[in-house]
């Protein structure tokens, strides 16, 4: 379990409070004005925007410090998700082995989570040479190499079309599934709540809301988020 | 700390700082430990300062006042062979002085073409020596850097600006009055004050075309002072004299100077409307002519020359080619392990500010480190023995300054883009290096390093400080066969000189491209 403890993080001046728990194995989705804060949140669990008051805590450990690849969790951001001169292989080994002196069991493990992804035979190429969609994909084997039990998604599928960004999400469904991670995700998008998420954060003038089940929130929405989704 | 952008190791970095100013401070404290204030300095001291000065003045406004038609007319007009002539104003910087010498001896120098021109029509001949001389090679550098900073300036002016000015149906004189003109006001004086701090610290120059009581520049008078009295306490007092003129300047210029792209051939041609045919070409024509001959002439002399001198060259100049292409070697070396950490830390810091330790290397002179270093061996060992490391060591110095412009910019993408990415991979150390920023700067390093290459390979600075018969570079070694007026073998060098100083520079800049991936 994750829990923040009367979080602050601060950014240029824009704060954001927090007072929640993450359970294991559980899909949040984080909703939200722009400007709210969403990628702020995801930023302070994160490591990458400092935590200025309050507690972050991995199974009772105290992490509000440590460094974002000592953290129990794996991020897709929006965009340069994959590092264009290195290889699809390569760049799912980054997962595995930041030196890249992956051993055999490695890089069968790689090779598996390329295959479940689909791209076993584009493992050689760059991302340059890979669609939209196949990026996402090399991407999202990394994640599961990486197999910590927290995925936390920054609208990394924002510029795909409707059919393929439906398509990832699916995946990533039955990939966090698979490893029994939690999934926190910020989105714009009211379907992609219904479509995957089990809890949501509301998040709004600087204050993450306690999460609340996703479908009753969503059929009957309080003032403030009925305001945000029209 | 947690929250730094991107976990680059500041102790290399720091380390790599600390050795620069380290080498340049011991070599200021050697050279201060000799200089006899008490002494003062004589009137052949003043008269090099003074003349310093004046050199360094004259060929700055020269330089960019000529700059000013050229870099318009070539704004402005399309023609055929536009991009590589553009290209070809980047070549003076890789091109070694003695080399431009040589070949400007060959259009200027009392058996040139001009001179011979002017006889075959009953004119008198000039001389090439002396200020004139010093300055005349001066501007063949400069213009050429000039031309280009002011064309980046020119392309800096929106295209919307023209577009209105077109529509407008401005007269070029307005377009120049109301778009050009409050352009240049804010570019020009910054490129005269970078060429001004780049000729105050002048030798080679001095070294071929000055001399004498009336044209010695104060790095001359440092070497003359060394090499021919061995009055060690004059040279001391003469180089920090030379610190403290073209630092100061250098400080001085500092916030004035542009920020220099190296890069080749990256401009884009932008449609002009107030460029018009008919009589208003000829002063364009002019221009472009002019400015193209007076940099492509004497480069012609000099493969023309060379290749006439070839066979003439004798085994010592293969030898010294040898000896340079290992210096220049060894200085890319030293120049990548300093430069590369330093980068990283510049890029990753929060503040700026850190960049003025590249700085050192400019305003700190070649011939004063020399001298420096030279004092400090001196009780412990035999200068001369050491006379080729101490000079790939001054020229990565030197190239500095440059490469730290090259490297910063691209590096602060890196941790813009794959910061995060690198962070939450928990990249850090070697791996970060050889995983990330290594390959997406590639090319940047391939560029720098072929500069340095290139920089080095040609230079005549502490070599001619140190030197003895038995250890020489190349361009030293053309340098005595130029004194002892041996032509022919010294064209023969200059092409050699060339070749190998453009072929570094291709091989590494063309190494830092193959295979590079967007």
């Amino acid at each position: 379990m994750l829990t923040l403890e009367n979080v602050v993080i601060t950014q240029d001046g824009f704060t954001l409070s927090a007072d929640l728990s993450i359970s294991p194995a559980t899909k949040y989705a984080v909703i939200g004005p722009s400007g709210a804060g969403k990628s702020t949140l995801l930023g302070g669990l994160c490591g990458f925007i400092p935590i200025t008051k309050g507690k972050l805590l991995w199974q009772g450990t105290d992490i509000t410090d440590a460094a974002p690849g000592a953290r129990p969790m794996t991020m897709l951001f929006q965009d340069n998700n994959l590092f264009p001169h290195l290889s699809v292989l390569q760049n799912v080994g980054l997962g595995l082995r930041p030196d890249l002196r992956l051993s055999k069991d490695d890089r069968a493990k790689v090779e598996t989570a390329l295959s479940r992804v689909g791209l076993a035979d584009l493992a050689t190429r760059k991302p340059g040479a890979l669609s939209g969609g196949q990026q996402s994909r090399a991407a999202l084997a990394r994640v599961l190499v990486q197999a910590r039990p927290l995925v936390l998604l920054d609208e990394p599928f924002a510029a795909l079309g409707p059919a393929l960004r439906n398509e990832m999400l699916d995946l990533v469904h039955e990939l966090v599934t698979e490893t029994k991670a939690s999934l926190i995700m910020v989105t714009h998008a009211p379907e992609d709540v219904r479509r995957i998420a089990d809890q949501v954060i509301f998040v709004a003038n600087g204050h993450a809301a306690a999460p609340q089940p996703a479908a009753a929130l969503m059929d009957n929405p309080p003032p403030e988020l009925r305001a945000y989704l029209g | 700390m947690a929250f730094r952008p991107l976990a680059i190791s500041t102790r290399t970095g720091a380390s790599a700082a600390i050795s620069v100013v380290a080498l340049v401070f011991a070599a200021l404290a050697a050279v201060a430990s000799r200089a006899e204030f008490g002494s003062g300095l004589g009137s052949a001291d003043w008269a090099a300062i003074r003349f310093t000065a004046m050199q360094a003045l004259l060929s700055a406004l020269i330089s960019t006042l000529l700059a000013i038609p050229v870099a318009r007319a070539l704004a402005r007009r399309r023609f055929w062979g536009r991009g590589v002539l553009v290209t070809l104003l980047g070549a003076p910087f890789i091109l070694p002085v003695i080399v431009a010498v040589l070949g400007l001896l060959a259009v200027f120098g009392r058996a040139g073409w001009l001179n011979a021109g002017l006889s075959a029509i009953g004119m008198p001949t000039v001389s090439i020596y002396g200020l004139h001389g010093v300055v005349l090679a001066h501007v063949f550098f400069n213009l050429p850097l000039a031309t280009r900073l002011l064309l980046q300036a020119w392309h800096t002016l929106p295209a919307e600006r023209f577009r209105l000015a077109a529509q407008l149906n401005l007269t070029p004189r307005a377009v120049f009055l109301s778009l050009e003109w409050p352009m240049l006001r804010q570019i020009v004086p910054g490129v005269a004050a970078l060429i001004f701090v780049i000729c105050l610290t002048s030798f080679a120059v001095a070294l071929t075309l000055g001399g004498g009581p009336r044209a010695t520049t104060i790095e001359l008078a440092i070497y003359q002072a060394f090499r021919f009295d061995f009055d060690l306490s004059r040279a001391a007092l003469l180089s920090l004299v030379q610190l403290g003129l073209a630092g100061g300047a250098a400080v001085l210029a500092l916030w004035i100077i542009p920020s220099v792209s190296l890069g080749g051939g990256r401009d884009r041609p932008l449609r002009r409307w107030d460029a018009r045919g008919g009589w208003q070409r000829i002063p364009d024509i002019l221009a472009i002519g002019t400015g193209a001959a007076f940099l492509l002439l004497p480069l012609c002399a000099v493969v023309w020359r060379g290749l006439l001198g070839l066979p003439a060259t004798p085994t010592s100049v293969w030898l010294a080619a040898g000896t340079s292409i290992g210096v220049a070697l060894t200085s890319v070396v030293i120049l990548l392990a300093l430069a590369l950490p330093l980068a990283g830390w510049i890029a990753s810091a929060r503040q700026g500010g850190i960049e003025g330790v590249g700085l050192f290397g400019l305003a700190a002179s070649p011939l004063m480190i020399g001298t420096g270093w030279f004092i400090l061996i001196n009780p412990v060992a035999d200068p001369f023995a050491l006379a080729l490391p101490v000079t790939a060591l001054v020229n990565a110095l030197m190239g500095l300054p440059f490469v730290l412009r090259i490297l910063v910019p691209p590096l602060r993408d890196t941790v813009q883009v794959y910061g995060r990415l690198s962070q939450s991979l928990g990249l850090q150390g070697w791996p970060l290096w050889r995983w990330v920023i290594l390959p997406r700067l590639r090319p940047q390093i391939g560029f720098a390093a072929g500069l340095t290459g290139a920089l080095s390979m040609g230079d005549l600075g502490v070599i001619a400080l140190f030197a003895d018969p038995d250890r020489t570079t190349l361009p030293l070694q053309m340098y005595r066969l130029m004194g002892s007026y041996q032509m022919e073998a010294a064209s023969g060098a200059a092409l050699i000189l060339l070749g190998l100083s453009l072929g570094i520079f291709w091989a590494f800049d063309k190494g830092g491209r193959w295979h590079a991936d967007a």
